[in-house]
């Protein structure tokens, strides 16, 4: 009987994901905490159990360069990177989206030199929020595996076309096991059609690809690449709600609500502290402290009209990221006050910042956010980095 | 990486046999251009079945200016630093798709290949992916506004080394560029004119053979960046290899082997005189630019097989 259930770490489920897609074409330079979901491919296409061609690129720019040149002609692609590897890809980000080419990345999330850090946030992905890419976050390894397939759905369906990256915390679930299902194969290909689409080169119907545009018709390009963003968004849902039936599985789409209904307080955030936060948020209605918890799966296209549903009756909301945008607040933050301020509903709002390089967010730190919350702790002050280790003149 | 051993002498091409049919056409090229010239010829000996790649730079920009494409085959702009491994991407795409019977060909001037580009090239040929690589080299970056690359020759006034009382223009010399694409071990690699657009079409269909990774450095003048009446682009690019400043050569079975070996060369001072970019230089400068060209000769005669 064949295994279905394998105890592994998140870059494998990153890679027997990518592999139950089906990729004709894989091209990816190393780089920590990704190495081991390259390294893995690798061995499956060596072994002949995938039947896609690897690319050895001599760096990211060329990775991305590579799968938009192999999506062009019409082949479907994978690439992975991760902190400066995807920061060096940030051309290509931008190029890929608008030429239409839907790749699917995974990124390992990892701080950004300097100073030099291996170890894990969120300021590399965040900061390239605007590069046009639909952006997931997962919380663990079975989640990575089935948003990877779930990515190629999505990206590819000629609604949308636009390339998605899946991001994993770096580490805390790149490099930790758990017990993942494998999906079965035959039921992916069921799931997970060819890729088909019309944007590509073709010996009937030649296209020359990749053009310029003018003052005059630009704009509307743009407009058509954001316009595809939106369209995604049931989509989104469509898709995790297909994956349910055929899997048994189900990630709520945009975002997860857990126990937010009736909630006074809320803390959004998104990726593996999400597992922790769950914890506590258990831990705090038993003691009868009507909180809940705000998962982000999609950074773009945002789930504005989710957030405001969810926090619609909630007296205080703290958004948590392993991100700040210097000079300013977390981006995490920005766009949820973003939407929250676009309802009437005007509840007390923090932005808990922290965990930067990989350090520990604990259990005690996000019941301490809790009780911020409720103590509605410095109003006027929105950003409150946790666990800070240094003297402040604040 | 196929041994050159396997390439087959291909059936030659002419002006008089070269299809009529034009894949390059209604671009918004200068008059006069060189480069326009070394893709249009590559074209019509790579034919219809080309799936055609092109960095940021003069091409990209004169060809594909949304809605009027002027292309008739496959073509894409690629990234600036990216079209090697882009060309790659389609290469290896298409391999997986199974598709049969193409060519996959990246263009790229000078600028783009010897400089931004060079590491995705570097990167192209040790993959020994499928696709041929051909270098427009007009001596500086001209989409731009005529600034300083890797390839702009000594003594070359560019809008990033301008002449003056301080300065000659460029002091550099010339990178190598074809010896160090050859130090890959490619299969086959080349240097061209469209001076003698004989040798460049043998060379584009020999190319066109290889299963893997070759590699043609044409050079392509440029009226508008040097300085040059549009009618004489042809002959500049001739005179170039007959004063020796430029030269005729392939690398195959890891053998240089030279095209064109001159007895005499035509003078250096009566080819740049007539350019604009090169109208400031002074008879130092000349021995300058001889010394180099005559080490150059040198070591060629030396050390490689001569026609």
């Amino acid at each position: 009987m064949k295994k279905n259930k394998l105890f592994i770490s998140g870059d494998e489920a990153i890679a027997i994901g990518a592999k139950l897609a089906r990729p004709h074409v894989i091209a990816a330079y190393t780089i920590t905490p990704q190495t081991i979901a390259v390294e893995r491919l690798s061995d499956m296409v060596e072994s002949g159990e995938l039947k896609a061609e690897y690319m050895h690129v001599e760096s990211e720019h060329s990775a991305i360069s590579a799968c938009m040149g192999a999506s062009a002609i019409g082949a479907r692609t994978f690439t992975a990177s991760s902190s400066q590897g995807l920061l060096y890809m940030a051309e290509g980000l931008h190029y890929c989206s608008g030429g239409r080419y839907p790749v699917v990345m995974m990124n390992a999330n990892r701080s950004v030199a300097l100073p030099w850090s291996i170890y894990g946030d969120q300021r590399d992905s965040l900061g390239l929020l605007d590069s046009g890419w639909i952006q997931v976050y997962v919380e663990d390894a079975q989640e990575a595996l089935d948003m990877m397939i779930q990515a190629y759905k999505i990206a590819e369906n000629p609604k949308v076309l636009t390339p998605m990256m899946v991001n994993i915390d770096g580490f805390i679930l790149t490099h930790t096991y758990e017990m993942v299902n494998i999906p079965e194969q035959e039921k992916v290909d069921a799931f997970l059609p060819p890729f088909e689409t019309v944007n590509k080169m073709s010996f009937e119907n030649p296209k020359n690809m990749g053009f310029s545009s003018q003052p005059i018709d630009n704009t509307e390009f743009k407009y058509q690449q954001d316009r595809a963003m939106f369209d995604a968004i049931p989509l989104i849902k469509e898709t995790d709600e297909e994956w349910a039936k055929t899997f048994g599985r189900r990630y709520h789409g945009m975002v997860e609500n857990y126990k937010c209904d009736n909630a006074d307080y809320i803390i959004v955030t998104l990726g593996s502290v999400c597992g922790t936060t769950r914890i506590i948020v258990d831990e705090l209605r038993e003691q009868g402290l009507k909180v809940g918890m705000l998962k982000i799966r999609y950074m773009r296209p945002f789930p504005e009209k989710e957030i405001q549903e969810i926090t619609a009756n909630a007296k205080a909301i703290g958004v948590l990221e392993k991100n700040i945008s210097f000079g300013y607040e977390g981006t995490v933050f920005t766009n949820v006050n973003s939407s929250i301020s676009k309802t009437k509903a005007r509840p007390f709002m923090k932005n808990f910042v922290g965990g930067f390089g990989g350090r520990d967010i604990t259990k005690q730190e996000i019941r301490q956010m809790f009780a911020t919350l409720k103590e509605q702790t410095e109003p006027s002050k929105t950003v409150e980095y946790f666990n800070l280790n240094v003297a402040t003149d604040e | 990486m196929n041994s050159p051993d396997t390439i087959l002498a291909p059936k030659r091409i002419t002006a008089k046999n070269m299809t009529e049919k034009e894949f390059f056409y209604g671009h918004k090229a200068c008059a006069g251009c060189g480069g326009s010239v070394a893709v249009r010829l590559a074209l019509k000996v790579t034919g219809e079945r080309t799936l055609a790649a092109f960095p940021a730079g003069c091409m990209a920009a004169v060809g594909f200016i949304y809605p009027q494409m002027a292309f008739q085959n496959n073509a894409i702009i690629t990234t600036f630093p990216g079209v090697a491994s882009m060309a790659s991407g389609i290469s290896v795409g298409a391999k997986a798709l199974g598709l049969k019977d193409y060519k996959t060909v990246a263009f790229a001037g000078d600028g783009g290949t010897a400089d931004i580009g060079l590491q995705a090239l570097s990167g192209m040929i040790d993959r020994g992916d499928d696709l041929m690589y051909i270098c427009y080299d007009n001596e500086a970056y001209m989409n731009t506004g005529i600034q300083k690359s890797g390839l702009t020759p000594y003594g070359t006034q560019t809008t990033t080394t301008p002449a003056g009382k301080n300065l000659p223009g460029t002091k550099t010399h010339k990178k190598n560029l074809f010896e160090i694409i050859a130090a890959h071990d490619i299969a086959y690699a080349a240097t061209a004119s469209i001076g003698y657009p004989q040798d460049y079409i043998n060379k584009v269909n020999k190319a066109k053979q290889i299963k893997g990774p070759s590699f043609i450095h044409v050079y392509a003048s440029c009226p508008t960046g040097w300085g040059t009446p549009t009618n004489t682009t042809i002959e500049i690019a001739k005179e170039v290899v007959d004063t020796g400043l430029f030269f005729l050569a392939e690398y195959e079975n890891g053998e240089f082997k030279l095209n064109k070996n001159p007895k005499e060369f035509k003078s250096i001072k009566n080819h740049l005189s007539k350019q604009g970019r090169f109208k400031h230089l002074t008879d130092n400068d000349y021995d300058i630019i001889t010394k180099q060209r005559d080490m150059k000769w040198e070591r060629m005669r030396k050390f490689w097989t001569l026609p």
